[in-house]
């Protein structure tokens, strides 16, 4: 353990470029390997990534190992923990960064376990304590109502996933310079236990809620599937989009994709319209980086009105309405 | 078809922030009163998806939870909904366990259940949210995982998975025995029925300690933990919400709509 150094980040390649939580992890990754006076690697997996290994030192990264392999151009849980569990060996990270994202969330806690190691996961903040140089790592629990400080003090990597959006990236330099390695995993196709079908896009038409600049989520008090379009009224008005919190989700009423929360979608958006929603840590967990947050809720007591900046306490079907043709009208002009 | 769910008893995610608190020294959320603990969402979701398997091939669901005597409502509950036998593992060396030792005790009871073709486990605990447990006992048992399920067919020693993903889902296909994680996208738990209840209530459920499950003491509780919780806190807050109100709520909605015109969001 006392010879394990530096920083990995487990980067992703996306539609050709590196994925924005490898930019930000990359971030936070640079100003932990500098607090410790360590390097900052990066591994980039896939089926050809070797085209992306300069970005990744353009954004912070001293070294960057390529895996390449076809059998890793799906995310499959079995190839990649067994390509970062060799890499772990020989690279010896003292700290290991994922993105808590679909893939993080799957290969890190196996990986963990692989490695005999602690993880955290979903974290939003991770720092070095000047006096032990462990890396203290900040999650949200009980849904958000709280936060834990973690440290893993016997092991070595030290693991964390990140929250997306949680990380500054750093500038692009481009006269950075660092080292890139081939890395040999050694992978066969019989070390592949979960075999990969197919995958089915479900993507509602529009802007995505994700980048949406307003997000108009609707909650349980809804009351059913026909409600939305008056959401949906809203939002395309607005340019924005329609997410929904988990009953909705959970009783069909609108797609599953749309949902905002810890377990669903995360949105930053300049303007958040909550509407008949409480306001349920879960679902807050998923939208507190709102730039602005306005909300429609009956019950004066709700969760909501203590995250809000404006709030209408009333009975949506009768406030939406005239709002809706209000801002029409001020949309006009 | 035999399935193990593992199941945890959590205080309940719905209490709202105003009635939450921590005992700081403790490290634990102190249970909001009026309020009882509940079974874990994502665990319901796994009890249900392996009764869904149960109905579909037959076959035994057994669950089993770890954690304080308390725990065992959630057990009887998760019986009334139809599973055939429930376990509760209650030790005090099992206490403090993080994801790395919960997994260990977990897998141990699992091997003392003894054959199946399916664990289920819910994607991640409603209280500390760390998703570990599942892809952990997996690792420790040996066999695959698929995490964050929404859908699961079985047949001919296979499983044909339906996994979320932000924009869809995939589809994967796994050998069993496999271990699979549930997301809420499986849809809502059965209800508990009437005949449910009442064959639950004749049940027992037996409960096991460190030495039953064959568990070595250096792997439980706060010895096998591989992180270590310094603190816990309420995050502060300044939440200064501004109620617009107005004669009706004509009124009111023209006045929210202007402030947000006056701000320049619209």
């Amino acid at each position: 353990m006392a010879d394990n150094k530096g920083v990995l980040v487990c980067g992703e390649c996306m539609d050709g470029n590196l994925a924005a939580m490898t930019l930000e992890l990359l971030g936070i990754g640079r100003k932990l390997a500098d607090d410790l006076g360590e390097e900052l690697a990066a591994v980039l997996m896939g089926e050809k990534v070797v085209d992306l290994a300069e970005e990744a030192i353009r954004f912070g990264a001293d070294k960057v190992y390529i895996v390449e392999s076809p059998l890793l151009k799906d995310y499959v849980t079995d190839s990649y923990v067994a390509v970062m569990e060799k890499l772990c060996q020989e690279a010896t990270p003292s700290i290991l960064l994922m993105g808590q994202n679909s893939m993080g969330r799957d290969l890190a806690p196996r990986l963990a376990f692989r490695l005999g190691t602690g993880l955290t996961t979903d974290c939003l903040e991770l720092r070095i304590d000047p006096d032990t140089k462990l890396m203290v790592q900040t999650k949200p629990v009980y849904g958000g109502n709280a936060l834990a400080e973690i440290v893993c003090e016997q092991t070595r990597p030290q693991m964390a996933t990140v929250r997306p959006k949680c990380m500054e990236p750093l500038q692009r330099d481009d006269s950075r310079k660092g080292e890139v390695v081939t890395f040999d995993a050694g992978l066969d196709a019989s070390m592949i236990k979960v075999k990969w079908l197919d995958k089915v896009k479900e993507e509602v038409e529009g802007v995505k809620l994700e980048d949406a600049e307003v997000v108009v989520v609707g909650g349980r008090g809804m009351g059913g599937p026909e409600a939305f379009a008056q959401l949906h009224e809203l939002a395309k008005m607005l340019g924005g989009a329609v997410g929904a919190t988990r009953p909705p989700c959970d009783s069909g009423w609108v797609p599953t994709t749309s949902q905002v929360g810890l377990t669903g979608k995360l949105v930053t958006p300049t303007l958040y319209i909550g509407v008949a929603n409480s306001g349920a840590s879960q679902h807050l967990a998923g939208c507190s980086g709102s730039k602005n947050m306005i909300a429609i809720n009956k019950d004066p007591d709700a969760n909501i009105f203590k995250v809000c900046q404006y709030g209408v306490v009333g009975d949506y079907r009768k406030v939406l309405p005239p709002f809706v043709q209000k801002v029409k009208e001020l949309l006009a002009g | 078809m035999n399935s193990i769910v593992c199941v945890k008893e959590i205080p309940d995610p719905e209490t709202p922030a105003a009635a939450f608190s921590i005992d700081p020294v403790a490290m634990r959320a102190i249970p909001a009163k009026d309020t009882p603990p509940v079974i874990s969402p994502f665990d319901e979701q796994a009890v249900e998806a392996a009764l869904r398997l149960k109905d579909a091939h037959g076959g035994k669901v057994t669950a089993l939870s770890m954690g304080a005597p308390s725990a065992e409502k959630v057990l009887k509950h998760v019986l009334s909904m139809g599973a055939d036998e429930a376990f509760l593992l209650n030790d005090s060396s099992f206490d403090d366990s993080d994801s790395a030792s919960t997994a260990y005790a977990l897998a141990q009871a699992i091997k003392k259940v003894g054959e199946f073709d399916l664990v289920f486990c819910g994607r991640q605990a409603g209280d500390f949210d760390a998703g570990q447990v599942g892809s952990g006992i997996a690792e420790i048992l040996s066999i695959p995982s698929v995490t964050v399920a929404k859908k699961i067919e079985a047949s001919d020693g296979k499983a044909r998975v339906e996994r979320v993903l932000p924009d869809g889902y995939e589809v994967v296909e796994v050998s069993l025995p496999a271990l699979i994680t549930v997301s809420s996208e499986v849809g809502e738990p059965r209800y508990a029925t009437l005949k449910g209840i009442m064959a639950a209530a004749k049940k027992t459920v037996p409960v096991w300690n460190a030495q039953e499950i064959g568990a070595e003491p250096s792997k439980l509780g706060v010895a096998g933990a591989r992180t270590k919780m310094l603190k816990l806190f309420i995050p502060v807050r300044e939440a200064k919400c501004e109620i617009i109100e107005g004669e009706n709520e004509e009124e009111t909605a023209f006045k929210l709509a202007l402030k947000l015109r006056e701000i320049k969001l619209i």
